[in-house]
């Protein structure tokens, strides 16, 4: 029987937002023990909700749709911090259990904790855990062996280390949000964008992946000081290769790919919906103007090349969406393939339930969260061929398994257990002064 | 010098982006690991811009450059025999394989997975393509621009009124080769700790839909609650001021104002006079027009008098979120990257001595180290198959067949 590659590696995560939570789903859902230790004390902001008790009327609002920070059902009656999607997202197969970290018994549990654990991710600014004493040099008194990495934004040294700032911050801190846009538009008019998040996050799993390996050979931990700015940075070496080799700046380029003529995203039947086709070869353009039925203004000389397509792009585009704002976005997709044109529609949220090749590939999963209810939730981002593998735990309410934590792992008596909830370390709710 | 991944050997048949980053990471972090490229044109990288002083030679493109640190290079043709043999007798002793290719094309070439795994059980094989090896989308074109579009969460980004737009440069696909990294290394551990070899399938389409920020958030918000996410709308104004992205003496600024972090506006402006002002120190004094123009005479002049990195020192110094809109010029000259050691100086016998980005982060026992440059096509071909005992005679009649 093939154990999950992690079985056996036990993770205290104190991570925070996105980023960090990231990293730990990645070994949490590979069969490591990850422990989330909370605090219903101090409510981390955007780490389970805005704040910790919305008012309702708010949460009600019908005017705001969608999005990543709504709760499930639009229902804040009972314990809303359990219930909202951007941590529910990354919160499966993990255990939480709270702890005041900031009380002196706290932190000698947590060291406790620490003391028969592998692996400890933090993501918080620098001067956190340096605040509650928390730092590697003390940790790794506690355990020689222990791994411990920080992923702040601008890391854990350098000029700028208590700088803060949420994604979209880093994003135009590291030059990525410069380089996308619409290409007739300034830097102002759009400002949605997130890599470093995803990047950052797989990124620090990687590293403390790297860190176990070595440690499997030799029996010694580690500290990694990991800046998610500088995890993402070498993502954008085609802008940053151009500056260093011909101090050349790189700006957007809307949707427009090199050596690529027509290339774009263009508008589909419907309301909103879109298809995006991008052709690099003469073959894959003859494709096109088969699966469009041959229509005259293909056979005109400035699209007969593919340098003469590049220079009427703009023409080119506006041909092509003619075509495409008769058809269904999804239906247009196979029948490009069909003629060898790459293709594919841009996939909203109601598209992606019902994607053929998602449902074949098994991508989504039932799962039953205590308070949420069931639900199909998308499940990972690669498969290995003798370890499947599911999603095992629903995404962890608050304090959930405080029991296993405190009695088992740290060999908490019942008497100090009580003892402990009543000095607000343990519990399944904020504290009511918490807002 | 000891690495993190110095007991690991790699032999690596990626091309393009996501391939080649996924085993740049384990080489620059002293895996060994070599790069089998076609021979004659190579990996299609080459070929990729920017080049270096805009030269289209094959050791001058700079994603290539920066891609490819760290590997030694050989050249093979897999479509033939004696190419096949050489590949099983480079397959001795190594730990994984990673490869690109279009599904079909390992089983064509009579290497598929469960083949290799017959003479290699511990084998770690790692396919990378864009929707998997399996599915009825399994034998589709894409691009940066179609995965992103399928996978990740396009329908956000942009603005309402106009296309979705992609993301910079091929970040998705950097992201897919950083995925596939993890999931070697957690097959890896399958294979060292309980003898067991698996093929990993990673898809860039999946590695967008599955392990991506907002994107994951939102369908479990069509789940919960059956909506739909959208690019915002432009007409609508954004809650409080300042808020988003701003011009500014030499350039643009991101931040992020509003109420709750007016006395720290007012502080990063050098005037706490205002601090107090229930016209922008109160969210119902924010929603009125006339304080919102009361503000822009203030704002607006005081912006365009500072430079990005005054307004940003002096928001970070008073606690404000905010970020200069960096270009790449001003994220290579920021000493804060440089200071951290952030930019490695490399080598190169061709492209010569250039600045590459360095590394992703910092291990206090085991160092990042590009240990070389990226290898001209065929460099190593003589160390390589010399290693396998063929002769610099073999050697020359298998380039004469085409096989190197």
């Amino acid at each position: 029987m093939v154990r999950l590659p992690l079985e056996g590696i036990r993770v205290v995560d104190i991570t925070v937002i996105y980023a960090g939570p990231f990293a730990t789903v990645n070994l949490a859902d590979w069969g490591a023990e990850v422990i989330r230790v909370e605090s219903i004390k101090h409510f981390q902001v955007l780490t389970r909700g805005g704040i910790a008790r919305p008012p309702q009327e708010i949460v009600s609002n019908p005017t705001r749709t969608g999005g990543l920070a709504t709760y499930c059902g639009r229902d804040v009656s009972f314990r809303p911090w359990n219930r909202w999607t951007l941590f529910n997202a990354h919160a499966r197969n993990k255990l939480g259990c709270t702890m005041d970290l900031t009380q002196p018994r706290g932190k000698q549990l947590f060291k406790r904790l620490i003391a028969v654990s592998d692996v400890f991710l933090e993501s918080n600014a620098p001067h956190v855990v340096e605040n509650l004493g928390l730092t590697y040099d003390v940790l790794r008194e506690v355990n020689p062996r222990l791994i411990m990495l920080s992923m702040p934004g601008f890391g854990s040294t350098g000029p700028n280390k208590y700088y803060r700032a949420l994604g979209v911050h880093q994003e135009a801190f590291i030059g990525h949000t410069y380089l996308r846009g619409y290409p007739d538009s300034d830097p102002s008019t759009t400002t949605t964008l997130y890599h470093a998040d995803e990047a950052s996050g797989a990124t620090a799993a990687l590293a403390v992946l790297m860190a176990l390996h070595y440690r499997n050979r030799t029996g010694k931990g580690q500290y990694i000081d990991l800046a998610q700015a500088e995890a993402t940075m070498p993502h954008l070496g085609e802008a940053i290769m151009d500056y260093t080799m011909n101090r050349r700046v790189q700006g957007s380029r809307g949707n427009r790919m090199p050596g690529a003529a027509p290339c774009g995203c263009y508008r589909c039947q419907g309301e909103d919906r879109w298809i995006n086709i991008t052709i690099t070869t003469d073959e894959e353009w003859e494709g096109l103007c088969r699966a469009m039925g041959n229509p005259p203004w293909c056979r005109q000389e400035r699209f007969a090349d593919s340098l003469s397509r590049d220079r009427n792009q703009d023409d080119l585009d506006r041909l092509i969406q003619e075509w495409t704002m008769q058809h269904n976005h999804y239906d247009l997709m196979p029948r490009l393939q069909k003629e060898g044109v790459p293709a594919g529609p841009v996939i909203f949220e109601d598209d992606a339930y019902t994607d053929p090749h998602l449902r074949e590939r098994g991508f989504f999963q039932e799962v039953t969260h205590e308070e949420c209810g069931t639900h199909l939730y998308p499940t990972f981002g690669f498969r290995m061929s003798e370890t499947p593998n599911r999603i095992r735990r629903p995404p962890v309410r608050l304090g959930e398994h405080n029991e296993y934590v405190y009695k088992e792992l740290l060999k908490v008596s019942d008497e100090e257990y009580h003892q402990l909830e009543r000095e607000g370390h343990i519990g399944m709710d904020y504290a009511p002064e918490v807002p | 010098m000891e690495q993190a991944l110095s007991d690991v050997k790699v032999l690596d048949l990626t091309h393009h982006i996501a391939g080649p980053y996924c085993t740049k990471l384990l080489a620059d972090h002293g895996a060994d690991v070599t790069k089998i490229e076609r021979p004659g044109t190579g990996d299609p990288a080459r070929r990729m811009g920017p080049f270096l002083g805009d030269d289209p030679h094959p050791d001058k493109s700079g994603v290539f450059l920066h891609l490819n640190t760290s590997k030694r290079g050989i050249t093979l043709n897999l479509k033939t025999q004696t190419g096949k043999k050489l590949f099983m007798e480079l397959l001795d002793g190594v730990d994984i394989l990673v490869e690109s290719f279009a599904p079909r094309v390992m089983p064509s070439f009579g290497l598929a997975y469960e083949e290799l795994q017959k003479v290699h059980p511990r084998l770690v094989m790692t396919s990378i393509s864009n929707f998997g090896q399996t599915g009825p989308c399994r034998d589709f074109k894409a691009s940066e621009l179609i995965l992103y579009g399928m996978g990740g969460a396009m329908n956000e980004t942009g603005t309402l009124d106009r296309y979705p737009l992609k993301k910079g440069g091929n970040v998705i696909q950097y992201q897919a080769g950083t995925i596939a990294a993890v999931a070697t290394m957690l097959a890896l551990f399958t294979s060292r700790l309980q003898g067991i070899g698996q093929h990993v399938d990673v898809s860039i389409f999946e590695s967008q839909m599955g392990t991506i920020d907002r994107r994951m958030s939102h369908l479990l918000t069509y789940q919960y609650n059956g909506e739909i996410t959208q690019r915002p709308n432009p007409l609508q104004e954004p809650a409080g001021f300042p808020v988003g992205v701003y011009p500014c003496k030499d350039g643009f600024f991101q931040i992020a104002g509003g109420f709750v972090f007016w006395p720290r506006i007012c502080r990063m402006m050098d005037r706490m006079d205002l601090a107090d002002d229930p016209g922008f120190c109160t969210p119902q004094g924010q929603r009125e027009a006339e304080n919102l123009e009361r503000f822009s005479l203030i704002w607006y002049p005081w912006i365009a008098d500072h430079t990005k990195l005054e307004i940003v020192t002096a928001g970070q110094a008073a606690g404000v979120l905010c970020g200069p809109i960096s270009t790449s010029e001003d994220l290579v000259n920021e000493p804060h990257w440089q200071e951290r050691g952030f930019w490695e100086e490399i080598d190169h016998p061709v492209a010569g001595r250039l600045t590459y980005p360095g590394r992703p982060f910092v291990m206090s026992e085991t160092p990042w180290r590009a240990s070389r440059p990226a290898p001209r096509l065929g460099e190593h071909n003589l160390e390589v198959y010399g290693g396998l005992d063929y002769s610099r005679d073999d050697l020359v009649r298998l380039r004469e067949a085409g096989v190197i």
